[in-house]
Parts: C-alpha cells; structure tokens; sequence
C-alpha cells in the first residue's frame, strides 16, 4: 500500500494538481480541461493567465489524441500517455508524454528546435506562414500549429525529451511553463 | 434559405446562420475533434448565400477560444466572407488575444 502513499508525496513535492494517465480521446480532453479550470477557478487566477493555460492545454491534450502512437511491447498493448499540470508559486507547468515511432524523432526534434529558436516576433511570423500556406488541414486534422501556439502562449522555450521504449519506439515528453503574472 | 443554428457545447461553438433575421454569428469556444467536418457545413452554407446575399451583412464573430486547427477554418470562413459584397465583420475579442488581427 505505500505506493499510494509515495504517489501522493511524489504530487506534493512536484506540486502537480492532475495527473491523467491513460487512453486519450477528444471527451478525456474535455474532462481534464474542465478539472483544471474548475481549479484555477477555485484559486480565482487572473483570466489572462486562465487562457493561456487552457490554450497550452488543448494544444497539447489534442496532440496527444492526434498523434499518440499505439505501441505493443511484447504481449502488452501500450496506447497510453501521460498528462500532468503542476501549479508553482510563479508558473503552471504542463508536461505529456506519449509513445511515438522512432521515424517521427528527428523531424519531432527539428521543429521544437526551430521553433526555440525564434523569438517572439520570429513565432508570429512562422504562425502566419503556417495557416496562410493554404495546405490545409493534415491528414491527421491537426493545423500544425500546435507547438508554434504553445510557444507564443507560454512564451518560453518547450522542453523536450525522447526515452527509447525498444521495438522502433520511444516515449515522446515535453514541458511547457506557463508563468503567473 | 435554410437556417443553420447550432447550440454551443464546451467544445464547439454556437452557430447562427439566419439570412430572414439577419444573423450571423460564431460565438464560444472551438475545438472540436475534427474541425474540417465541423466547419464544412458554414463553409457550403455560405458559398450559397454568396448567390444571392442581403444588400449588407454583419457577421459577428465572438469566439471566448478557438484552437489551432479551428484557426484555420475560422480563416477559410473569413476568406469565403470577402467574396461576399458589402460584409462587414464585427470581431469581438478578448485581451492579449493577438491571433487573426488581421481578420
């Protein structure tokens, strides 16, 4: 039972508010976004910082629901991902992770890459060449802009990282910090 | 014309496309699972009231959040609007929200 116990501990001391942990699909998104509001609410955040977060959310809970990647280790079926919000004294910080194929790392890496590269003005220009290119919608009906959106909101650097899973898998995380006032 | 009115959900917008009253309006949040199917109804919907449209319209937009992948759509709508003669877009828009000024 003491695992119960160290989740708990291991909450406090991280300061995460929600955890998620499971499949992800467009009413799991609705559910987690209206538990965090109800709690930023509950807290009476300042509206402006309420969007942002809501924005980095969404972005990211419907790049999970888009792009999660079913993953069989072994006799395991892995279709699961994570999502967690800590709330600091200065900032909300909204992690996932999520299995992706190995394929999709580099180019994963280029675009976060470029997109911390860019300043804020460098953002807005790139989120304008996106939605004007007339490409429309990916196959997967995502905008690809999801990242470039994170980015502006939260205007800090996302943070990324790839643990491999084996079997031509790895366990996608990212990071994004959203600060208060 | 038939009238297109669509109550809002928490994650899709309410829809007023109404060419007797005089309505037009996309207000609340968008961020639907697919929002090319979501937004292909407006979009059919008013490439046939470009046919024949009221001598002006005003179309309001009071979108509370819209994500990314509604951005996209929000901007085809706006692009089907300018086809349309003697529009006028009313946008309504909350602070610190920079994203389609240049609606």
């Amino acid at each position: 039972m003491k695992y119960i116990y160290d989740m708990h501990q291991m909450m406090l001391k991280n300061n995460i508010i929600l955890v998620y942990e499971g499949e992800f699909t467009q009413e799991i998104t609705k559910s987690v976004l209206a538990m965090a509001e109800r709690n930023m609410d509950s807290i009476g955040e300042e509206s402006g910082i309420k969007r942002k977060v809501f924005n980095v959310m969404v972005e990211c809970l419907q790049n999970i629901v888009k792009h999660g990647e079913e993953y069989i280790s072994g006799e395991k079926q892995i279709n699961t991902a994570i999502f967690m919000i800590g709330k600091h004294q200065d900032s909300y910080i909204i992690t996932s992770g999520n299995p992706i194929r190995d394929e999709l790392i580099d180019r994963l890496k280029d675009r976060l890459d470029q997109i911390n590269s860019l300043d804020k003005e460098g953002l807005k220009a790139l989120y304008k060449d996106i939605i004007k290119s007339g490409s429309g919608l990916t196959n997967k009906g995502g905008a690809g802009l999801g990242f470039v959106d994170m980015a502006r909101k939260s205007g800090q650097k996302l943070e990324y990282g790839f643990e491999s899973l084996g079997d031509g898998h790895s366990f996608f995380s990212l990071k994004t910090t959203v600060p208060r006032g | 014309m038939e009238i297109i009115n669509l109550e809002g959900t928490e994650d899709t917008p309410k829809i007023i496309l109404d060419k007797t009253n005089k309505i037009f309006e996309i207000s609340g949040r968008s961020l639907p699972e697919d929002s090319a199917e979501f937004y292909q109804p407006v979009l059919d919907w008013l490439s046939e009231y470009a046919n024949d449209p009221l001598p002006e319209t005003i179309f309001d937009f009071k979108l509370e959040y819209f994500n990314t992948a509604s951005s996209k759509l929000i901007l085809d709508v706006l692009t089907s609007l300018e086809d349309i003669d003697n529009v006028k877009v009313h946008w309504y828009f909350y602070e610190e929200d920079e994203d389609m000024e240049e609606a």
